[in-house]
């Protein structure tokens, strides 16, 4: 065994940069620490050069600068065969000539494993494939080739499962019952794994952590949770669910501690943000609140929210949806606002379009963001 | 010729069929039952008069005691001319469909681009270049490796070079159609799962291309085992295979019963050694 086969612990990327030969810079300097053991996501939009990581770290590309480490090995220029990481490739990559069992034993036998019978049966099992074993890749549904590619690379136990958007080709039932699938398997195995995927939501149930890249830089790193409900950038605001952000102006700091707040002026009313979750020095920044933190309640009637609210909204779309309705406000100042409201029955029924409402959201959920950045970013085309 | 009859209607399927049915009547099975004929025939006539059918099986067991040596050497020359076809063809096919970017198209025009001159002029420019006083023998000769008094032309060297290079460019493409089918992920998946670039060749890429390497070798010994060109040309009389024999029995003897007989037992031979070769190497689905 060589020293990079030994190696134990977290991933390191340090300056992890990468330029293709034609001159496009897919990655850009990438700093990162995924703690052994882990579910890290790696969640961005088509190009962001998630794929061209992963294939520096499985040793499929070569860094143009930076290093990759394992615990305190570092394997940037250890050859792919000679690394402890195994791929889960985007179109699974299966061995069209072999069983699936011999798929799956493919690594073991590279590494001189005499006897992979057990492993193979122990491995088909975890994956529920062993009634599968004797057929060839192109007799196997979608997701049944996509167990193969997981089982063919978590046979070697590896320090760290790469899988490069592994559900990207299953429909949307499947892939959520593969979502639970992987999610259990990660628990039962305990490696490290890093899923890439464009899909946000697959990102935040699956994962412990998420870091959120955009045009080859990671924006935010964090559980799901925090990214959600305090994201440092309007990328991350818009990409990661959606996002209402009003401009405001920024009159100055109160408090101190945990009870700092920046007040902010927004079209006349004064709104004060908790200091953790300004993430910008100017004058001048994006008020972002959520969606459904956003509450509303016709003209008149009494807001269920501490503080002030604004009044003068007009309700211009309803979209009934089931368990909740989508509604856009036009603020007084012409801004559209989102908000979504849970179907609890306590209105009796929709808010009519043409209906004023007045407009409230609690301040802690509120976050600002710099007002240099693009409030699209992030926003899917469409 | 049923989803035929589906899609055409019964009459039309048949006048669909017509054609190429009366092309392979008059074109094969006709001949093939007249060169039958013949090799029984009794070799007392000839071929002004005709043969008579006598049903004489003695034609084959003296054409193959008289000519076995004929017959081996072709399979030898053949043999060796498919070796190194393969071998060369391989690396060239591999190079192209991988590694040639955006020469790929370039590439493959060359290799088919000596189509474009007779096959029976290139083999004679063959000849100008193992000629005794050529640049080639003269070359070897200062460099020690020929003797000084060696030749090239009118040797075996001669003629397996002569139906290697012939025969390349029909084990060049299949071989290339079937590597340029090879995902290349699956080279990468081989090495992200251990495999070193020795075994990524023998286990995944070799394994993939066989029936390239199947359909190049058929392509390549069948018409190289039956060639008489190359030996004509460039070998000398030691060096004859069964082509010349059966066309000096054809043309010369005007012993159109044993050199009948002689092509038969070559196509069985030919026949029998593929069908062997094609189970062996599991490609069955290939005929
Ligand atoms: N071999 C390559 N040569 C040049 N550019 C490439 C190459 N591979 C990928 N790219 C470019 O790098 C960017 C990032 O690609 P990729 O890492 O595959 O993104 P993702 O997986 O996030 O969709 C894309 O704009 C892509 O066009
Ligand atoms: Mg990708």
């Amino acid at each position: 065994m060589s020293p990079a086969e030994q190696a134990h612990g977290d991933l390191k990327l340090s300056g992890l940069h990468k330029r293709y030969p034609n001159g496009f810079t897919a990655v850009k300097s990438l700093d990162l620490v995924i703690p052994q053991g882990s579910f890290f996501a790696l969640l961005g939009p088509s190009g962001c050069g998630k794929t061209t990581t992963l294939r520096m770290v499985a040793g499929l590309e070569t860094p143009t600068a930076g290093t990759i480490e394992i615990g305190a090995n570092d394997i940037t220029h250890e050859k792919p065969y000679k690394r402890p990481v195994n791929t889960v490739f985007q179109n699974y990559a299966l061995f069209p000539h072999l069983t699936i069992a011999e798929n799956v034993e493919f690594g073991p036998k590279r590494r001189g494993v005499k006897d992979t019978r057990s492993q193979v049966k122990e491995i088909l099992e975890l994956t529920e494939l062993t009634e599968q074993a004797a057929k060839k890749p192109a007799q196997l549904s979608g997701g049944q080739q996509q167990r193969v590619a997981l089982a063919r690379a978590l046979i070697n136990r590896p320090e760290v499962l790469l899988l490069d958007e592994p559900l990207g080709a299953l429909d949307l039932k499947l892939r959520r019952a593969m979502q639970m699938e992987l999610k259990r398997i990660q628990e039962e195995v305990g490696l490290t794994f890093v899923h890439v995927t464009h899909d946000q939501e697959e990102a935040m149930t699956m994962a412990d952590t998420v870091a959120v890249m955009n045009e080859g830089r990671i924006e935010q790193l964090g559980t799901p949770y925090d990214l959600y409900t305090n994201p440092r950038t309007t990328f991350v605001a818009n990409f990661l669910g959606r996002s209402n952000l009003v401009k405001g102006t920024v009159l100055g700091r109160e408090g101190s501690g945990d009870d700092e707040v920046v007040k902010v002026d927004m079209h006349g009313t004064v709104v004060s943000i908790k200091a953790g979750r300004v993430h910008t020095d100017s004058s001048e920044g994006w008020i972002g609140i959520r969606p459904e933190k956003v509450l509303i309640q016709p003209a008149g009637t009494p807001v269920d929210a501490p503080g002030g609210y604004f009044a003068g909204a007009v309700v211009t779309e309803a979209s009934y949806m089931g368990t909740s309705t989508e509604y856009r406000l036009r603020m007084p100042w012409g801004q559209e606002l989102i908000c979504f409201e849970q179907n609890t029955g306590r209105r009796g029924g929709l808010v009519p379009v043409g209906t004023q409402v007045d407009v409230s959201w609690r301040p802690e959920f509120a976050f600002l963001l710099d007002s240099s950045q693009d409030a699209e970013a992030g926003l899917e085309e469409d | 010729m049923a989803s035929l009859q589906r899609v055409f209607g019964k009459n039309a399927a048949y006048l669909l069929i017509g054609p190429a049915a009366i092309w392979l009547a008059l074109f094969f099975l006709f001949p093939m039952l007249s060169l039958l004929t013949t090799s029984l025939s009794d070799p007392a006539g000839n071929p002004i008069t005709g043969y008579d059918l006598t049903w004489r099986i003695q034609n084959y067991l003296e054409a193959l005691g008289d000519y076995w040596p004929y017959l081996l050497r072709s399979l030898l020359y053949a043999g060796i001319a498919t070796v190194l076809c393969l071998v060369l063809g391989y690396v060239l096919a591999y190079a192209i469909a991988f590694k040639a970017g955006r020469w790929k198209t370039v590439m493959l025009v060359l290799v088919i681009a000596p189509f474009f001159t007779s096959f029976l002029v290139r083999t004679l420019s063959w000849k100008l270049i193992l000629a005794d006083n050529g640049w080639l023998v003269e070359t070897l000769k200062a460099l020690w490796i020929l003797p000084e008094d060696g030749r090239l032309l009118a040797t075996p060297i001669a003629v397996v070079a002569g139906l290697t290079y012939n025969f390349l460019p029909f084990m060049i493409l299949p071989l290339y159609t079937s590597l340029e089918k090879i995902d290349p992920k699956l080279n990468e998946a081989a090495a992200d799962l251990y495999a070193s670039p020795f075994q990524r060749f023998a286990k995944v890429i070799w394994p993939l291309s066989l029936p390239g390497v199947v359909g190049g070798t058929l392509l390549t010994f069948i018409p190289a085992t039956g060639d008489y060109i190359n030996a004509e040309l460039l070998g000398s009389p030691n060096t004859q295979m069964v082509g010349n024999k059966i066309q000096a029995l054809f043309t010369t003897a005007s012993d159109y019963p044993h050199a009948s007989a002689l092509s038969v037992i070559l196509m069985v031979m030919i026949v029998a050694m593929v069908l062997y070769y094609v189970r062996k190497a599991g490609t069955e689905d290939l005929l």
